[in-house]
């Protein structure tokens, strides 16, 4: 067993941490206020090839590994969740389901655009009345002979305003429930397929978050992604590998908070000496380091599992549990320790707090996990 | 064309501290970096590579592990790196250091050699000039801009108050400023091949140069005494009128017998 770091994910994580202090840092309490996609850093990130970490040289990417992916998104993360999530949505739920379940010619067709990052992804499963019962799906694929035909509303999708290529679940075979669904792979530029409202969230607020419309959308039929009916299965997975970004992304999180808090706390002086000198600060970070490193350790082996493609399904679901209550529970104390600042927007960890809320809710509510880990032990 | 360029790995230093016993630097725990103004040399290198074409030759002498800022040459773009490493560079100064580099490229094809003005950890700035010295090479110093012309070089020198405009012929070896080239990152891909690349690891024994030279032995300065700078206190304020003021400054600087 050996937890270290490669010489190559040492050169990397050099390089994206120097990236996420030099490029996204800087940016980040602006992408909040305005609610502005940072579209300068993604074309930053697409020209140094994070895209497409994990996509196999064959296919224009990088040819890394999740666990490079996820610390990528990590890094990003700590300094601003909104870039960390663009690239988590663009990697986990949309390179991810082409390059497991797609033909050569989907591969082929799709990968390279989007490992250079000249496309941006997306994945549409929800819908109004699609949340964690998504097997509800009313949007619906009809075969009309040459191509198919979608209509429906999907809501919540990440990256909708500026993606280019989405992962959609429609409804094929309304009679066969679950086993009725199917994935597609639909252009932004089809026929009948629109962009909605933008919704205004309370964190993540760069991250532009859109309903899709589907009215009599055209889809080619060689655009099926996976077999027939085995969409639900499709997302599913998919979703599996999308909870060890969002995981990393909720790591990303509580290391920013804690990263802040320690500086701040060394500096703010009350009592005569500074907070980060009684007791109550240094057991309470004690315990919030501890969280964050055996969260690290619960995404590194996830990512591990995922990369040495063992099952991971129920590590992923631990992994982004446990991430998400951590930065949650770190970015509150985060606020707490810095008092009234904190509250306010001069300092970071109001807007981590905010953004760590998410990471609880999408891509699987914390019930959501507990739900797929109980399924794994009593199985 | 085929451009060399010489760095070195340094302690970050922004984040090393002094023992205030020995007035060394502490070396334990701090990170070694890529010398920044030679990692500016490199932006520059690989600037004229897409420009113009070029093979790109980075050279650092250094113990075995100065391999980490070779790998993050090859990621950053460039082609081909060699690591001097062997006992007898030991203990090198500037001089002995400038006679081993420049043994080196003796042996190599050059049309180009850039390093950076200084490195972070003894900011002597010589190494650069001496190995044009040992080569023959005209120089120029503190560089924040070059082209490349038909017979050579159109260079930028930073002066204390302007700057210069040079035209060199044929090769020539620049020493670079950081502040002059952002450095560009390490490319994921570039990332992932570098541990796949060969470093050439280079002995004394083949480079052009007399072993006398070379490590301690051909190392004629000896560090007397190192220490930390004292920290200055606070100076004092004065709230005085103009016509005041110049008698003030006189009767301080009489004071402490500086006039």
């Amino acid at each position: 067993m050996d937890f270290s770091y490669s010489k190559t994910e040492q050169l990397f994580l050099q390089m994206i941490r120097s990236f996420a202090e030099n490029e996204v840092k800087p940016l980040a309490a602006e992408v909040d206020e305005e609610e502005r996609f940072p579209v300068e850093t993604v074309e930053k990130m697409a020209k140094l090839g994070l895209m497409g970490i994990p996509v196999p040289k064959q296919y224009g990417g990088a040819g890394g590994t999740i666990q490079m992916y996820t610390m990528a998104v990590e890094e990003l993360s700590r300094v601003c969740a909104t870039t960390g999530v663009i690239l988590s949505a663009h990697t986990s739920l949309c390179v991810d389901p082409i390059l497991e379940h797609g033909t050569e010619e989907q591969k082929m067709k799709y990968l390279p655009k989007l490992a250079s990052g000249e496309w941006l992804g997306a994945f549409g499963l929800t819908e109004p009345n699609a949340g964690t019962d998504a097997a509800m799906q009313q949007t619906t694929a009809v075969d009309a002979g040459d191509k198919w035909i979608l209509y429906g509303t999907k809501i919540f999708i990440t990256n909708a305003a500026n993606a280019d290529v989405f992962i959609v679940m429609a409804m094929t075979d309304k009679s066969l429930g679950n086993k009725g669904i199917s994935a597609f792979i639909v252009e932004r530029t089809f026929k009948g397929f629109s962009i909605g409202k933008k919704e205004k969230k309370m964190g993540i607020r760069g991250s532009a978050t859109c309903e899709l419309i589907f009215e009599n959308c055209e889809v080619p039929k060689e655009n099926v992604l996976g077999k027939m009916g085995e969409g639900f299965k499709v997302a599913m997975k998919t979703l599996d590998g999308g909870r060890i970004g969002i995981a990393s992304q909720a790591l990303g999180i509580a290391q920013g908070a804690m990263d802040e808090t320690v500086k701040y706390t060394k500096e703010r002086k009350q009592f005569g000496k500074s907070i980060a000198q009684f007791q109550n600060t240094q057991f309470q970070m004690a315990d919030l380091k501890t969280r964050v490193e055996a969260a690290r350790l619960l995404v590194r082996s996830a990512a591990w599992k995922k990369d040495m493609g063992l099952p991971y399904s129920a590590d992923a679901a631990m992994a982004k549990l446990y991430a998400a209550e951590t930065a949650m529970d770190v970015t509150t104390k985060a606020v707490q320790f810095h008092g009234g600042y904190g509250y306010t927007r001069e300092y970071p960890v109001e807007r981590m707090m905010r953004d760590a809320k998410i990471t609880e809710i999408y891509e699987g509510t914390s019930e959501v996990q507990r739900m797929v880990i109980a399924a794994q032990l009593f199985k | 064309m085929n451009i060399i360029v010489c760095i070195k790995q340094v302690p970050d230093t922004t984040t090393v501290k002094i023992d205030p016993v020995k007035g060394t630097l502490i070396r334990e725990g701090v990170p070694s970096i890529m010398n920044p103004d030679d990692k500016g040399g490199l932006e520059l290198a690989l600037q004229f590579k897409e420009k113009y074409g070029a093979t790109v030759t980075v050279v650092t002498m250094g113990p075995p592990q100065a391999d980490t800022i070779l790998r993050e040459a090859f990621a950053m773009g460039a082609d081909r790196a060699i690591l001097l490493s062997d006992r007898r560079f030991a203990g090198a100064d500037t001089l002995a250091t400038s006679y081993a580099l420049a043994g080196c490229i003796k042996t190599l094809d050059y049309d180009l050699i850039i390093a950076g003005r200084q490195a972070i950890d003894g900011d002597t700035a010589q190494v650069g000039p001496e190995m044009a010295e040992h080569l023959g090479l005209p120089q120029i110093s503190y560089v924040i801009g070059a082209e490349k012309t038909a017979k050579g070089f159109l260079v930028k020198k930073e002066l204390e108050d302007g700057v210069q405009t040079l035209e060199v012929e044929g090769a020539c070896l620049l020493t670079v400023l950081a502040s002059a080239y952002q450095p560009r990152y390490m490319t994921v891909s570039g990332i992932i091949e570098a541990y796949n690349r060969e470093v050439e690891v280079w002995s004394a024994d083949k480079i052009d140069v007399e072993e006398t030279k070379l490590g301690l032995k051909g190392s004629p300065t000896k560090v007397f005494k190192s220490f930390p700078k004292a920290l200055k206190p606070a100076g004092e304020t004065f709230e005085v009128s103009e016509e005041e003021a110049v008698e003030l400054i006189i009767s301080k600087l009489k004071e402490k017998h500086i006039i």
